[in-house]
């Protein structure tokens, strides 16, 4: 699927804002993403050609950065952080609720293609309000099972946050999650 | 006698993080007092003031300033906005309040270094705080903090916001740059620093959140005004996030000097659930655990370092006596080598089996002998790493065995985890 003509508009004004068009990679990532739900072979090739790189550089770059997807996920992202600050606040028993009330493994996604949920051991920035959990990019702190309950109705029948929901998602495959892409890019670079 | 705080002292008022509240507040007087000075006045302002870096080295921010090679630009400002240290949620906090405060820094900060195009880097974690700034940097360009010939005195600015993507690595300052150029976020070797050879390969500096919060004040009070708030060696305040077995937990901005006993008593609340203080941890995850004997020591640079620990990036994380201290380390030993970028081998290779025995232990399946063998490869990370993320990744797992080796060997004979025992039998 090609991107929108407004993302690649906002890849190609990103290109000129930078003193290097290189510096434009991940801002694209986070744009191909947002319309997308996930950075996928194609767009890395589309971004390139944009950027006039090589499309290597570009899975190069998203492939070390932890937030970008790289296969389709549900409707709403959940991270819980697990780190040694949460842990002391009861984030360990917050995942165990969490886990049993979604009744899907760290990494999966609902039946219903509403929400992938992820453990993380990478700080959030959000200890004093701990035990806590991202829900799409924002804060949601001091977790009890109650409030827990009441983000997942929430999100059981919200919209995805980004633009478009990404319709594989409820069909992702119950393996491990993928770190990297799987596929090498396969498309051929415009040579001009 | 307590002081006032310095940059949280406007945060109860309300919207404070629009253009003519914090302008009403004395908001960008201190950048026009700056515009009306010379650059070089600025960096001796700074220098005289003793403003130390908050982002966790401690370096002097003014010295900083000095050395960037004379005559040489284009010259670049980043402001480090990549707190990702694990008990650190402060520049989170500085920026939700009041990211006019933090422009304010950059634009003083830029001023004085001679810099038209500044970058703020911010994880990418901190998707609500990246478009607080958004909206703050494009209302203080429709105000004309920005631009072209800023208040009419001829200077350019201009600021970019950079999301990354998740990469602790990145609050490295040479990693940070590196991921600014859109390469994965690995450090580079230093010399050539920064100053020196930075972004695109220019002079830059790299300062984080908190420190150009300062800049303001110093600009508006004088150098002696902040040089006379503190301790000798560390002036002004730090706001401290704590966290973890407190009554209270969140951020604090107190006077350098402030004994750590009253930030956790008074201003925490004291250990939750009338427990007892087991140990606490100074300077976020990478910094070496303090015991309730060390409950006196000032919340100093220097005084933290003397005990044996070090103030990093300001985070106190507080552990009561249900703690189990192997598991702690575990999470933190787990989270560096989750964040290792892989560039040098003692730290890719070295964290991967300092977690894979913590695993052992927790899972009781740890044996005799592996203790020193986590403190050997811990030796063996230490100085031998790339960047500061290898060598910081020893020092809390190192200092616990050192204070609590006991709970180690617990592990092993009872073939499992005390503590979890203890805490069920506890709750029923």
């Amino acid at each position: 699927m090609a991107l929108a003509k407004s993302t690649t508009a906002q890849i190609k004004d990103l290109a000129a804002r930078y003193p290097s068009r290189q510096s434009a990679i991940i801002p694209a990532l986070w744009a191909a993403q947002h319309e997308q739900g996930y950075v996928t072979d194609e767009a890395m090739h589309e971004i390139a050609e944009h950027l006039d790189l090589p499309p290597s550089l570009i899975e190069a770059t998203a492939s070390f950065y932890s937030m970008f997807l790289t296969k389709p996920e549900g409707r709403h992202e959940v991270v819980i952080c697990v780190n040694a600050p949460c842990m002391l606040r009861g984030a360990d028993e917050m995942m165990a609720y969490l886990h049993r009330q979604l009744g899907v493994r760290d990494g999966q996604t609902t039946a219903d293609g509403a929400i992938t949920w992820h453990s993380t051991i990478e700080c959030l920035g959000a200890c004093g309000g701990a035990p806590m959990m991202q829900v799409d990019h924002r804060f949601e702190e001091d977790l009890t099972p109650e409030r827990i309950d009441a983000i997942i109705e929430r999100l059981r029948s919200a919209p995805a946050a980004h633009g478009v929901a990404p319709k594989a998602a409820a069909a992702a495959p119950a393996t491990e999650p993928a770190k990297r892409p799987s596929a090498r890019p396969r498309a051929k670079r415009t040579q001009n | 006698m307590p002081i006032k705080p310095l940059l949280t002292k406007d945060f109860a008022t309300e919207n404070l993080h629009q253009l003519s509240v914090y302008e009403r507040t004395g908001g960008y007087a201190g950048f026009k007092r700056a515009l009306e000075m010379q650059p070089d006045e600025l960096v001796e302002l700074v220098k005289k003031s003793g403003l130390r870096g908050r982002g966790g080295a401690g370096f002097p921010t003014g010295n900083k300033w000095g050395f960037l090679p004379k005559g040489m630009y284009p010259r670049y400002l980043v402001c480090n906005a990549d707190e990702s240290e694990p008990g650190c949620f402060k520049d989170r906090y500085l920026i939700e309040k009041s990211p006019h405060q933090v422009l304010e820094g950059i634009l003083i900060a830029s001023y004085a270094i001679g810099c038209n195009l500044a970058f703020i880097y911010i994880r990418g974690e901190y998707l609500p705080q990246t478009e607080a700034l958004e909206t703050a940097i494009d209302e203080a360009r429709a105000a004309g903090y920005l631009g072209t010939n800023v208040l009419g005195k001829g200077y350019d600015i201009d600021v970019i916001l950079h999301r990354g993507a998740g990469a602790y690595i990145c609050g490295e300052e040479t990693a940070l740059l590196t991921s600014l150029e859109g390469y994965r976020g690995e450090p580079r070797l230093k010399p050539p620093f920064p100053a020196v050879k930075g972004l695109y390969g220019k002079p830059t500096v790299v300062n984080n959140v908190e420190t150009v919060c300062n800049l303001p004040h110093i600009v508006l009070n004088g150098a002696d005004w902040f040089a006379a708030i503190g301790t000798p060696t560390g002036k002004g305040t730090r706001v401290w996030c704590m966290s973890g077995h407190v009554n209270r937990p969140g951020n604090y901005e107190l006077e350098n000097g402030t004994p750590i006993r009253e930030l956790i008593e008074e201003h925490g609340g004291g250990v939750w659930k009338n427990r007892k203080l087991k140990a606490f941890q100074p300077g976020g995850a990478s910094m070496m655990v303090l015991l309730p004997e060390h409950l006196d020591v000032a919340l100093d640079f220097d005084a933290i370092q003397k005990a044996g620990s070090l103030a990093g990036a300001g985070a106190m994380v507080v552990m009561d006596e249900t703690t189990c201290m192997v598991d702690a380390a575990r999470r933190y030993v787990k989270f560096f080598h989750h964040e290792s970028c892989g560039k040098c081998t003692p730290c890719r290779e070295g964290t991967f089996w300092m977690a894979n025995l913590f695993d052992q232990f927790e899972a009781g399946e740890a044996k005799t002998g592996d203790i020193d063998l986590l403190l050997d490869i811990g030796y063996n990370i230490d100085g031998r790493s790339f960047c500061p993320l290898g060598d910081a990744s020893t020092w809390f797992p190192r200092s616990v065995i050192k204070f609590f080796r006991d709970e180690f060997q617990e592990h092993i004979s009872e073939k499992g985890c005390p503590f979890k025992k203890s805490v069920q039998e506890a709750v029923a």
